[in-house]
């Protein structure tokens, strides 16, 4: 197996928990948090339920102590609060000493503020503020603003792969020593526009999602932001620092079968699996665990398990789960929120449950991890698939 | 480490910049504040059926890497990589304003399926049948850099050797007229605009898709080499100069060896001195060369600004429509691209012969 490259910081805030801490002990104590929408009013507020983070705008500004006057979008105050938590629990004092950038990851930028001010900004001049909000980089922009970093910024788009593409990205910019230090991660807050749709699309679950179920009718959609810190292995040495853990594989391939829907064998995760076990020179029996994608949409999850089941032809799948019945899927952010729960799992030798899981799928033989399970964690595989066929997998492992 | 070649472009924009040789068709429009891209025959890429409800955006990405692709004479790649700064903006106005004009009822998936950044990059892949590497970059001016700086790095790491990256972007209704309320856009007015000697707020908006076939071989239809490039988020303007010298010394040249500025004046009184302080001064002697009053400003303009050096490398030819000075060089071997918006998103690119 390859080293890795080093995680040194984690940040996140999502509907179960405004902390790395706190998500840790909502996910051991199987406390979910899929409820009625409260932040955004819409007319589907008894028809589905949502991983809402229960806090308002204005108390996430208090929270970040930002000027009453400033202009973030709802995706970019959750963007900030975790990458300020990644760069606390990095231990960084100083954001430019070394030569570092910042990955984010959205779908919806400030949609929720060109969907609440989009006819008001002809007539409300107060509010115009809010149009430059929208562009998706404008959430990378204000982060990298309020934490003073200068260099390289960028924001990755690929659906609900996003965040481990900006995983992915980082990592190659510190192993191919472009940078020495990166925040990655990604952001995404609920706004009409995605709920709609999604409604539309017919792959919202009226009840709670049951990833792996047979009788799973679809998704609750979330809202969340997760960052990490990766530092090249000069500074972990220099400056003594302690490794979370590392990204040791990594890779992105297309499925190339439709713009929402993923192809019958998964063909697109399947070669994004075969190449993250390339980049860390890894046997699939390796894996200890996997936090599968596992939307509990009917495709998503028969598309994934077959590819999983070619990955593992002949030989038996490793633990897995799903976290999406905790959080919601929360797009963009997902795969960040997933690389902290993967994080957490081998630091602390946890698999974590699948949640609402009854009765296994008729199509395969697979079933997913329920109940919280203690053994040793080596590596977590960590998959993620958006529209536009984009398959992305992360392979975390324990530092050695 | 591997070397990473441009070996073919196509362009949509608001000239006719395909099928043509290098701008010889390309008039100045000095009348509108917004320019728009001249269509191609779009049948003649995608059928009729398929190009029905497509977006604009989608079908000029299409297009235009098919164009480049053509040029590369190359059928696949290994990896295809969007720059974006909207999206399809065009659908995300159309399904906003449904949600909200209809208070969520009666809506219809597509324009929400085609608002998704990456729509464009997954209709390319979904074309083509590619099923590598695909990842699209949705920040501000420095979108398309973003998706050029990672093919590269894939090139020389040897990790792909023939990859598809452009940048896109469309012009939507509404956002054009909140962009005009922000003062983003220049008022409407009756004399002409200038660009250069712009006196007021705002900069003329455009629209285009132009991709770059990158390879890590030199062959017959090669432009030119894509020798470094650099992003950064913000730069005072007196760090500029500092930052472009920096740049060139890792790259082992000077400003003297600079054959051929291009720079990303958009007629913005407030950001365009970012580019002046230059051109009067650390690049008084070097030929400038400007775009953007020919495609308008843009997230992924400064992609027409590369397509304007490649042509410039592999022609030895500089249209008298895009220069901004007399200077002249006997041979253009060498050209920086620098490029921001509202004084962010900073990018330099090096190319050369």
């Amino acid at each position: 197996m390859v080293k890795g490259v080093a995680i040194t910081g984690m940040g996140i805030i999502s509907s179960i928990g405004n902390s790395v801490e706190e998500n840790y002990i909502s996910l051991i104590n199987n406390k979910a948090a899929i409820t009625t929408i409260e932040n955004i009013s819409t007319v589907h507020a008894n028809s589905i339920k949502v991983g809402e983070i229960k806090k308002t705008n204005a108390e996430l500004i208090a929270q970040l102590q930002l000027d009453k006057e400033s202009n973030f979008s709802r995706t970019a105050l959750l963007g900030l609060i975790a990458v300020k938590e990644a760069v606390a629990n990095a231990g960084i004092t100083s954001i430019n000493e070394y030569k570092t950038g910042l990955i984010s990851a959205t779908t919806v930028g400030g949609m929720d503020m060109t969907e609440k001010y989009y006819y008001d900004y002809f007539e409300n001049p107060e509010v115009r503020k809010y149009i430059i909000s929208h562009n998706c980089g404008d959430v990378a922009q204000k982060i990298a603003s309020e934490i003073g970093l200068k260099g390289m910024v960028t924001t990755i788009s690929t659906a609900c792969s996003s965040a481990a593409n900006a995983i992915m990205l980082g990592a190659r910019l510190i192993k191919t020593g472009k940078l020495d230090r990166v925040i990655v991660g990604g952001t995404d807050a609920l706004a009409k526009f995605t709920i709609n749709g999604f409604k539309t699309l017919m792959i919202l679950s009226d009840g709670y999602n049951k990833p792996f179920d047979d009788e799973r009718k679809g998704l609750n959609l979330g809202e969340a932001s997760a960052f990490l810190v990766l530092e090249s292995d000069e500074i972990v040495k220099k400056e003594n620092k302690k490794v979370l853990a590392r990204v040791s594989g990594y890779g992105n391939a297309n499925d190339a079968f439709h713009q929402t829907a993923s192809s019958e064998n998964g063909d697109g995760a399947y070669l994004a699996m075969k190449k993250a076990f390339n980049v860390a020179a890894l046997d699939p029996s390796e894996i200890d665990y996997i936090n599968v994608h596992g939307t509990a949409t009917p495709n998503n999850d028969l598309s994934e398990g077959r590819a999983i089941l070619r990955i593992y032809y002949e030989k038996s799948v490793p633990d897995f789960s799903s976290t999406k019945p905790f959080t919601g899927h929360t797009l963009a952010a997902a795969a960040a929120i997933e690389a902290v729960y993967s994080i957490l799992a081998i630091q602390n030798n946890v698999v974590f449950p699948s949640l609402n899981f009854e009765t296994p799928m008729q199509e395969f033989n697979l079933t997913p991890q329920t109940t919280l399970k203690h053994k040793n964690i080596e590596h977590v595989l960590s998959n993620s698939f958006g529209f536009g066929g984009n398959c992305s997998t992360l392979i975390f492992s324990k530092n050695k | 480490m591997r070397k990473t070649y441009i070996n073919g472009t196509g362009c949509l924009s608001a000239q006719k910049t395909f099928d043509t040789v290098f701008l010889e068709d390309a008039e100045w429009n000095k009348n509108d504040n917004v320019l728009f891209l001249k269509k191609p025959v779009y049948k003649d890429f995608i059928s009729p059926i398929a190009s029905r409800r497509m977006a604009n955006g989608i079908k000029n990405g299409i297009v235009a890497s098919a164009y480049a692709m053509k040029e590369a004479n190359v059928t696949n790649v290994d990896a295809i990589i969007t720059g974006t700064g909207m999206g399809c903006i065009e659908d995300t106005e159309k399904f906003l304003k449904a949600i909200i004009d209809n208070n969520e009822e009666f809506l219809t998936p597509t324009a929400f399926i085609q608002s998704t950044h990456n729509t464009v990059g997954a209709q390319i892949a979904l074309t083509m049948q590619c099923k590598g590497y695909n990842f699209t970059y949705v920040n501000g001016a420095i979108s398309f850099e973003s998706g050029l700086l990672d093919a590269k790095m894939q090139i020389e790491e040897n990790e792909a050797n023939s990859i598809l990256v452009g940048g896109v972007d469309e012009n939507g209704d509404h956002i054009l007229s909140l962009f005009k309320l922000a003062g983003y856009i220049k008022e409407d007015r009756k004399e002409p605009y200038q660009l250069l000697n712009e006196t007021t707020k705002g900069y003329i908006h455009g629209e285009g898709a132009c991709f770059f076939v990158l390879e890590n071989e030199k062959k017959e239809s090669t432009y030119a080499q894509l020798v470094d490039l650099e992003i950064k988020n913000v730069l005072q303007e007196d760090e500029i100069e500092t930052e472009i010298i920096d740049f060139l010394k890792l790259n082992n040249l000077e400003i003297s060896d600079i054959d051929a500025i291009i720079l990303g004046f958009n007629g913005d009184v407030e950001f365009d001195s970012y580019y002046k302080n230059l051109a009067e001064n650390a690049f008084a002697n070097t030929p400038q060369i400007y775009y953007k009053h020919l495609c308008g400003e843009y997230n992924t303009a400064s992609a027409f600004g590369l397509w304007t050096g490649s042509k410039i490398i592999k022609t030895q030819t500089i249209p008298e429509l895009i220069k901004s000075n007399s200077i002249e060089r006997p041979a253009y071997n060498t050209i920086l691209l620098y490029n921001q918006l509202n004084g962010k998103d900073h990018s330099f690119t090096l190319i050369s012969k």
